[in-house]
């Protein structure tokens, strides 16, 4: 009887323990009080299974580095431009798989994302984007236009895109494509996937 | 007897004539010009199967030299000031303190007297020699000591009336000009001068002179010139004469008001001829290294050794001016490249580059020239747009204004032009890239107010590439199809101004 009468206790016990961490999850997920974190890695590194996705276009290099290759990858659905923006090109920078050839260097990592109200993009990436670069016309080609195409392929608001450096407009990455402008989306560098 | 005595003459010359075919092939040329602080010298020159030689004996005492034929040395020993130098009877060699110089030719007994090759002086005398031997095998002159002796070149630009004329002094030299009745005179500090000027003038100018006086250049002007003047500008190590000649300016009685002679002439900076100056942009520079491949050659240090010999090959072969954007390994910003391209009024700008690829294997040269949004925007083809500005003179000019950074944009058909034929003589040499030809948004074209291309040579990022890219032989290639890229696009620039 008595152990009986013990089981029963710990088994309320952790009854208990179980449905107040269940009521302080659901709190914290209305309040949105939590810990401090980055909003982009926080929204990323929430449970794939509560998060809702779409199919985006991003840009690689193609196999023989001529061209630009597309390719659907899963990206988090966000609500808005901007963070759907952020989402995509997070991806984007992320090293593609094989054969798929990487076109933006190692350790680019994105700053900032914003939209202004005549539908123009800025994308604010870190400075290894261009000193990390290669250098040459032609990879320097593939790098911008994946970024570029990368915004204006999946948000059909947005008709341009500039590239800034660190928060800063620049010239060029590695002193060839004009940056200095917003570019439109170029279809010309693309390939057939 | 007297049979035998009518034979003697004819027997005789029977016999010269053997004797000097017996000689080779030898005739004489036009002689060297040899230039020295002692003044101007002829040296006669002999052709012995198709090299110049000179006798040792008609320079011997102008250099100081002796020579005799050594048996035991197995050549010619020359000697000046007690320093030795052995030239080879039967190889084209000399030995100059124990180091073998090559020559054109062997030294050659010609009758009784030893001949050495015109080379032997710049390349073998010099090595021993207290003052400067410098030989310019293309004006015949051999210059001997330190002495001042500028290239002067002059052309006409547009006969007129009112006649155009430029006259180009390398090195830069000081100067003075005056002018007296009917000519122009400029006189340069020099110790000597180097002519290549048109044997007729044209228009308003009857004949260049050159040498009236040692160092002055004379433009002889027809008897219906009327004011003429030259301006001297001074760019990159080169002084610039531009020559302007108005025609004579009506009598009171024939004409009523008459202008002031100033307003005559032409503005000094709008006419030119076609293709008189080229810009070639060495890409890259100082701490700005360009791509780096693998066996760590860097772009900035190829792109500028193929500028320089590009440089030297136009200047040489077609006489056109060509300025580097960078003769050195320093940083140069982009907008410093276009400005120096559209302050020297050039013709045609030219950026070097080396190309990397996320792909080892990428090979291949490639030629870009500006996209340009023909759809406007920011980035469209720009309005032209003058203000009015007063000149020297009291009267006023109207002046073309262009963007900055939309200059490129009224060119874009001439450079898509010249990159075609850019493309076509590249792919007779070497090999071109998968894309050969492209249109992109280039940063150091956009300002360029005349037509421009970028060529990428080679990849640096493939290592073969970059094996090919430091070599000589790739990198006369690409200057070589430059070379008859620039004279193709001359005329088609020609016959497109219909000249």
């Amino acid at each position: 009887m008595t152990k009986r009468r013990a089981a029963l206790m710990v088994a309320a016990v952790l009854v208990l323990v179980l449905a107040a961490w269940a009521v302080n999850r659901v709190l914290t997920r209305l309040t949105g009080v939590g810990p401090e974190a980055d909003p982009i890695i926080a929204e990323r590194s929430a449970p794939p299974t509560a998060i809702r996705h779409i199919s985006a276009t991003l840009f690689s290099g193609s196999k023989d580095g001529e061209t630009l290759v597309p390719h659907q990858q899963e990206v988090v659905l966000a609500e808005g431009i901007v963070p759907q923006g952020r989402e995509i090109l997070l991806a984007q920078l992320e090293r593609p798989t094989p054969p798929l050839v990487a076109v933006i260097p190692e350790g680019t990592t994105l700053r900032a994302f914003y939209v202004t109200d005549r539908g123009d993009a800025f994308v604010d990436l870190s400075t290894e984007v261009s000193s990390r670069h290669p250098g040459g016309s032609s990879a320097e080609l593939l790098t911008v236009y994946a970024v570029v195409n990368a915004v204006t392929a999946n948000l059909p608001t947005i008709r341009r895109v500039q590239i800034l450096i660190d928060g800063r407009e620049a010239d060029t990455l590695a002193g060839h494509i004009d940056l200095r402008s917003p570019l439109e989306g170029d279809g010309s560098v693309v390939s057939k996937p | 007897m007297r049979g035998a005595a009518s034979l003697f003459p004819a027997i005789l010359v029977l016999l010269l004539t053997a004797l000097s075919q017996a000689q080779g092939t030898q005739s004489t040329t036009a002689p060297f010009s040899l230039i020295s602080r002692e003044g101007r010298r002829i040296i006669p020159t002999t052709v012995a199967n198709g090299r110049e030689l000179v006798a040792l004996d008609d320079v011997a005492s102008i250099f100081q030299i002796s020579s005799r034929e050594d048996t035991l040395a197995g050549g010619l020993t020359v000697t000046y000031r007690g320093r030795t130098i052995v030239v080879s009877t039967n190889q084209p060699l000399a030995s100059v303190n124990g180091r073998a110089v090559s020559l054109s030719t062997p030294a050659t007994r010609i009758g009784t007297r030893w001949s050495v090759p015109i080379d032997f002086f710049s390349g073998a005398l010099s090595l021993v020699y207290d003052g400067r031997i410098e030989l310019r095998r293309a004006s015949r002159l051999l210059i001997v000591g330190d002495l001042r002796v500028p290239r002067v070149m002059a052309r006409i630009d547009s006969a007129g009336p009112p006649t155009r004329a430029t006259i180009e002094i390398t090195p830069a030299t000081r100067n003075s000009v005056v002018m007296e009745p009917g000519r122009l005179v400029i006189r340069l500090e020099a110790d000597a001068l180097e002519a290549t000027i048109p044997r007729d003038g044209a228009g308003l100018i009857e004949q260049f002179r050159i040498g009236e006086q040692p160092t002055t250049v004379t433009i002889a002007l027809a008897d219906r010139a009327g004011p003429a003047r030259a301006v001297p500008v001074e760019i990159d190590g080169i002084t610039r004469f531009q020559i302007d000649v108005a025609p004579q300016l009506p009598t009171a009685e024939t004409a009523a008001p008459t202008p002031a002679p100033v307003e005559a002439l032409p503005p000094p900076v709008e006419v030119r001829s076609v293709l008189g100056t080229i810009v070639i942009d060495p890409g890259h520079g100082g701490e700005d290294i360009g791509v780096r491949s693998g066996n760590g050659s860097e772009e900035k240090a190829l792109t500028l050794a193929v500028a320089q010999r590009v440089k030297a090959l136009i200047e040489s072969r077609l006489g056109i001016r060509v300025i580097l954007t960078r003769d050195e390994d320093r940083g140069v910003g982009l907008d410093q490249r276009a400005a120096t391209a559209n302050n020297s009024k050039a013709g045609l700008f030219l950026s070097l580059h080396l190309n990397a690829s996320p792909v080892a294997t990428s090979a291949g040269a490639v030629v870009v020239h500006s996209r340009i949004d023909r759809g406007g925007g920011d980035r469209g083809i720009p309005e032209d747009d003058a203000v009015v500005l007063p000149v020297f003179g009291g009267t006023t000019r109207a002046v073309d204004l262009i963007r900055w950074d939309l200059a490129q944009a009224r060119h874009a058909d001439t450079s898509a032009a010249f990159a075609e034929i850019l493309e076509e003589h590249l792919r007779t040499r070497v090999k071109m890239g998968a894309r050969p030809r492209r249109e992109l948004p280039l940063r150091v074209l956009t300002s360029v107010n005349m037509p421009a291309v970028l060529v990428e040579m080679a990849y640096l990022s493939n290592s073969d590439q970059a094996r090919l890219a430091q070599s000589e032989a790739y990198q006369v290639n690409v200057a070589q199809s430059i070379l008859d890229a620039v004279l193709q696009f001359r005329t088609y620039l020609e016959a497109r101004e219909g000249r």
